[in-house]
């Protein structure tokens, strides 16, 4: 592995890089003009009812109307936010900016696993970031909640409302961050459930961490109305996690992960090893506590998932944010615009099934330019300097836009 | 003809997870075994690879019946089936080179001699660098071991080939990019497939055609062998 001349660690900060939507107008700020947020919750809804491919509950209507009015409760009148930011408008729970991570290896090996992201996730929202194994995005998603290995360096920032995820320390990450602010929704369930104990135990356990309750019938409620809200049997709360199928293995998680009632929900390929119909049933279950206003950061590389769940993808490639998109017009048409999400759509079995030529770079060896160029049926000369990240894709020669209405340009 | 007829199988003899299964693949044939997760089909998968005996039935193995399983097969029908599973990590010895690893089948069957030359060439056929040849499991991807896994799987020049949710923890280009060596393989020797998988969408565009679980069992209840 040859070593490449050490690159600064902060990476050069690269305005206007691919963020969609641009910064809300203030922090914390919620969106008020009524007209907007009526027309912007009716489309929210929707797209809830299309996404989930029933018809939104009337319950669940009246629900995220209320999460609505109690969050936009004592606001005071600010601009409307431009058009076309956000999924609403509003202000992102999530906002990361030039978020990058190096692992240092012994004999001065440098793996850059993610360079420069920047994205925002904002309430009522749901961002799928895709892309193969060993594209960075775990990692991305580890150094959000503060869980990288001691040889990590980031730089950036990452911010869940005035905490920077990336500078906080472990304890306020342990003791208000992760399962309070963040519900992580783990991979593989089955290693993130107590195998001796219960399923009631454990729900039990993590509200009383969670709430500080201590009174056994308040408990014992509680954890009943956690398995509702995610859906989990009440007469499978006394089994083992053994005794149960993949599905309810997967939602006895989420119920763990929503105690804490946490306005943004990571969720690490939340279905890999799952059939057709269970990915289809727990993607449509996290989409419902997305139309209940949480923010959900989905990672995933199965397409078809992220195309049932999200309203946004950005795509993933060798550690940077190659392309963010709404994920109407990646899946549909115009279709996706960088030649790397174009190959892995056009791989699936009911597109071309024409896997992209070659193999991703190594981390730790990335080219100068574009990462993707020795894989791209379009790279040029240009394409031995880093493309810029203007727009919403970072490259020399993305498949032109088809000619768009002025709200819908990004960025 | 890689025949199945009437398999029960499993890890409790009271409570077999394969009941009365039957299936044929005829030479050159894919075929894709489609059923949902914990029904039974990854044990039939490893019965049909000569991994798992049955408690009951027959696999018949071009005409012949195989009376003995995992290391006690015989040489020439063990070497006829080779087998991928879904998680790489778990098929793999994690000590290994992936050049050892492709080349382990050569090696227990005293064709160390052959192994340079048919590692290199199937490492380039599966698109595995020279560089990631010398690596060990945890040093590649999934996608870079699932290749390495593919490529031992080839390396006997099998005439059947059993594809256990090869693709499951896969991105969309690697699952196609394997199915794409899968296919190039069996054009060039006529192999038979049968892959096992819960991707409806995937099976059908790969295989000749697709049977679902419950047809495999409930046919062979109506009409044992
Ligand atoms: S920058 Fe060049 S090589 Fe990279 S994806 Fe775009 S066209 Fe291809």
């Amino acid at each position: 592995m040859t070593e490449r001349p050490p690159a600064p660690v902060p990476a050069p900060a690269e305005t206007g890089a691919v963020t969609a939507p641009p910064p809300a107008p203030a922090a914390g700020a919620a969106k008020t003009e009524p007209a907007k947020t009526e027309a912007a919750k009716t489309e929210a809804a929707k797209t809830g009812a299309a996404k989930t491919g029933a018809a939104m509950t009337e319950a669940a209507k009246t629900e995220a109307a209320k999460t609505e009015a109690v969050k936009a409760g004592p606001a005071t009148a600010l601009p409307a936010p431009p058009a076309g930011a956000g999924a609403a408008g509003r202000a992102p729970v999530l906002s990361v900016r030039g978020l990058s991570v190096r692992f240092l290896l012994p004999g001065g090996r440098r793996i850059a696993a993610v360079t420069d992201a920047h994205f925002d996730v904002a309430p009522g929202e749901c961002l799928a970031l895709i892309g193969e194994s060993g594209c960075g995005k775990s990692v991305l998603a580890s150094a959000l909640l503060g869980l990288l290995p001691a040889n990590a360096q980031t730089a950036g920032s990452a911010h869940l409302g005035d905490l920077d995820l990336l500078t906080a320390g472990e304890r306020t990450l342990a003791r208000t961050v992760r399962g309070r602010r963040i519900g992580l929704i783990p991979q593989s369930p089955a290693a993130h459930l107590t195998p001796v104990r219960t399923i009631r135990s454990q729900t039990e356990e993590t509200v009383a961490q969670l709430t500080g309750e201590r009174n056994r019938s308040a408990l014992r409620t509680a954890a009943e109305q956690a398995a509702r809200r995610a859906e989990f049997p009440l007469d499978h709360l006394d089994r083992h996690p053994h005794e149960l199928s993949g599905g309810l293995a997967q939602r006895a998680a989420t119920a763990l992960a929503l105690i804490g009632d946490a306005p943004l929900l990571l969720a690490d390929e939340p279905t890999t090893g799952l059939d057709r119909d269970l990915v289809d049933r727990t993607v449509d279950e996290l989409r419902r506590h997305v139309d209940a206003d949480r923010a959900l950061l989905i990672i995933t590389h199965d397409l078809a998932a992220a195309e049932r769940v999200a309203d946004r993808v950005a795509v993933m490639y060798a550690g940077r944010i190659v392309e963010l998109s709404e994920a109407d017009a990646f899946f549909g048409a115009p279709g996706p615009r960088h030649p790397y999400s174009r190959g892995l759509l056009e791989a699936l079995p009911d597109r071309s099934f024409t896997p992209i030529p070659g193999l991703p770079p190594e981390l730790g060896d990335l080219p100068d330019g574009c990462a993707f160029a020795p894989r791209c049926d379009r790279a040029t000369g240009l394409c031995a300097t880093l493309p810029p990240v203007t727009g919403p894709v970072a490259c020399h020669h993305p498949v032109p836009a088809p000619a768009r209405t002025p709200e819908d340009v990004r960025a | 003809m890689l025949e199945l007829h009437a398999i029960t199988a499993g890890y409790d003899r009271r409570a077999p997870v394969v009941r009365d299964a039957s299936l044929t693949v005829t030479p050159g044939e894919a075929v894709g075994l489609l059923g949902p997760s914990g029904c039974g089909k990854s044990t039939l998968a490893r019965v049909a690879a000569l991994l798992h005996r049955p408690a009951s039935g027959t696999v018949v193995l071009d005409g012949t019946s195989v009376r003995h399983y995992r290391h006690r097969a015989p040489r020439a029908q063990r070497t006829a089936v080779g087998v991928v599973f879904q998680q790489p990590r778990l098929s793999a010895d994690p000590r290994l080179r992936l050049s050892d690893l492709i080349a382990e089948p050569l090696r227990a069957t005293g064709r160390r001699a052959s192994a340079p030359a048919r590692v290199a060439e199937l490492a380039d056929t599966v698109g595995l660098t020279p560089d990631l040849l010398t690596r060990r499991p945890h040093e590649v991807s999934d996608g870079q071991l699932q290749r390495a896994c593919l490529a031992r799987a080839l390396v006997l020049r099998p005439r059947w080939l059993i594809c256990d949710e090869m693709t499951a923890m896969l991105d969309a280009s690697t699952t196609a990019a394997l199915v794409r060596v899968v296919e190039d393989y069996r054009t060039a020797t006529g192999a038979g497939l049968l892959a096992v998988g819960h991707d409806q969408t995937l099976l059908d565009r790969w295989c000749d055609r697709t049977v679902h679980w419950d047809t495999v069992t409930s046919a062979a209840r109506k009409t044992p062998a």
